[in-house]
């Protein structure tokens, strides 16, 4: 059983991958998230892995293609527009069904924005911005220990699929402090056991059949047939990796929807909001992608608003209102920016919205 | 004691995410649930630092970012100036009197003038201040048990750093001995 410790998110993040597998780094600093290639460079050498310093974010995800074309668990880091340099290869590497870890911790935009804390990645990371068909699974954690949780097993998703797998943290998760458990150190595929293990990939075995990873199928029934393959992956996925936690729905006069920071905000101006006779609940998406639109269907007759509380100008309205159906008003709290909302600002905005929903 | 958020300012490199971090330390080791919140950017020594500590005795910490706090510590005048509002009413505001020479203006909180830095410099160790400073923190408000302060300084100083783990237990307790 292993002890509680102190650390900052961004050496948990990177901590928690190593344990889940990783072995392979790929990245170019960018705040708020450079603390993980400094705690890779120092971790991975001593841990039988390997740290590269990429020329660019380009350079990077091509590298993590390669590591993971060949069968090693890669990881990537990057905060946002680091990120969207990436889209290509992201398009890529799901064309090629090519595993690998990413990490997004996000500040504000658009372009190159600020270096405080943003969630305006929303549209980014759940519909893409690279071309083609694919789709990539996003898990959003509200807490250092969730973000521990959930890295340790990205690369097991992400072999699971042959798929990239992402989690998306902000600037804040980056820089805070929290008291974490870490997992016991999963086993990592050594090189001898790669051709075993992912008989797909180019380990250089000699035996048994040549392998083949790419995203180029010239031929149109090729490609058309590949594309349904990839898309029946995806209604796996959809069926087993949406996640998601509900609080307080059965009688809740407003109900808040956030994730990441926002979420933990949202939850202390429930208590503050229930001290002042106002019942709130909350649904807090862990995966925007699969995004748990049936936990909508929980929301009682009772409610009278549900409420985004997000760090963008409103990016997951889309998909609330395709959970929620039109069955209740639906409006935004927002900040943007690098800017952060209080607690008492959301108590605030909130009964406005209810005097004018009511 | 459920909840307390706790928020310290001031100048690179007078120790201020450290006291916070001192604390989170203690927190856990006391079995609390607790979070440690910088202030991040293009900054540099002699710039501006805070740090936001939220303890939680039961539950976990709903939420590390805080409009308002029970605990104040300002160690230079802009953070005064800047965060004496952030103290919710009743609530404490330290204030390092050996670098701000000026009073605070509210009178709905408890006001406590350290001297940090002279108090640390009469023990010998002018580095010691933000330790001064979290010491009558402590001896205020209560927020974590003591030997839990014991037992993180004892994990930071030790080895090549073990000689000054006796001047900084001296000067935790330095301000509460000259009440």
């Amino acid at each position: 059983m292993s002890e509680k410790v102190l650390m900052k998110g961004n050496e948990a993040f990177a901590e928690a991958v190593i344990r889940g597998g990783v072995r392979f780094y790929f990245g170019y600093p960018i705040t708020p998230q450079s603390e993980i290639p400094e705690f890779m460079s120092r971790e991975l050498p001593k841990r039988g892995g390997k740290f590269l310093q990429a020329e660019s974010e380009l350079g990077a995800i091509n590298m993590a293609y390669g590591c993971g074309a060949a069968g090693g668990n890669g990881f990537i880091s990057s905060s946002s527009p680091g990120i969207a340099l990436m889209q290509e290869g992201m398009s890529f590497l799901c064309g090629a069904e090519v595993p690998v870890t990413l990490l997004n911790v996000s500040r504000g935009g658009p372009g190159i924005g600020s270096i405080q804390p943003g969630q305006a990645d929303y549209n980014q990371v759940t519909r893409g911005g690279g071309n083609g068909d694919y789709r990539i699974p996003v898990f959003a954690p509200a807490s250092i220990q969730e973000a521990v949780d959930i890295l340790y097993e990205a690369p097991s998703i992400a072999d699971k699929y042959r798929n990239p797998v992402m989690v998306l943290a902000d600037g804040l998760m980056g820089q805070m402090m929290e008291p974490v458990m870490l997992p016991e150190p999963k086993h990592a595929f050594t090189s001898e056991e790669i051709p075993a293990a992912k008989p797909w990939a180019i380990s250089g075995s000699e035996k048994g059949e040549r392998s083949v990873v790419k995203s180029l199928r010239l031929q149109p029934e090729v490609l058309e047939a590949h594309v349904e393959h990839l898309y029946e992956k995806y209604a796996e996925m959809e069926k087993e990796l949406e996640k998601v936690e509900c609080e307080g729905l059965e009688d809740a006069e407003v109900v808040f929807v956030a994730f990441g920071t926002m979420a933990r905000l949202a939850r202390e101006a429930m208590e503050l909001l229930e001290a002042q006779g106002i019942k709130a609940g909350m649904i807090r998406p862990i995966s925007l992608w699969p995004y748990p639109y049936r936990a909508f269907d929980g929301i009682s007759q009772k409610t009278k608003a549900v409420i985004s509380v997000e760090l963008s100008m409103g990016q997951m309205l889309q998909d609330i209102n395709l959970g929620v159906k039109g069955r209740v008003p639906v409006r935004l709290i927002h900040r943007v920016g690098g800017m952060l909302p209080t607690s008492l600002e959301v108590v605030e905005k909130t009964k406005k919205i209810l005097e004018e929903v009511r | 004691m459920a909840v307390n958020k706790l928020f310290f300012a001031g100048s690179g490199g007078q120790g201020v995410l450290t006291m916070g971090q001192m604390l989170t330390y203690a927190a856990m080791y006391a079995d609390m649930n607790a979070t440690w919140l910088p202030s991040y950017g293009p900054e540099m020594r002699g710039g501006t630092a805070n740090c936001t500590v939220v303890i939680s005795t039961d539950k976990p910490v709903s939420c590390p970012l805080i409009y308002e706090a029970d605990n104040v510590v300002v160690m230079n005048l802009p953070s005064l100036i800047k965060f004496e509002s952030l103290v919710k009413p009743g609530g404490n505001l330290f204030v390092n009197s050996s670098m701000i020479d000026q009073k605070a203006t509210r009178d709905d909180i408890h006001v406590y003038y350290v001297p940090a830095n002279d108090i640390a410099m009469k023990l010998g160790n002018a580095r010691t201040a933000n330790t001064v400073m979290l010491g009558a923190l402590v001896s205020v408000a209560p927020v974590v048990p003591v030997e839990m302060i014991y037992k993180i300084m004892e994990k930071t100083f030790s080895g090549r750093k073990a000689h000054l783990l006796d001047i900084n237990k001296t000067a935790f307790h330095a301000w509460g001995k000259e009440q």
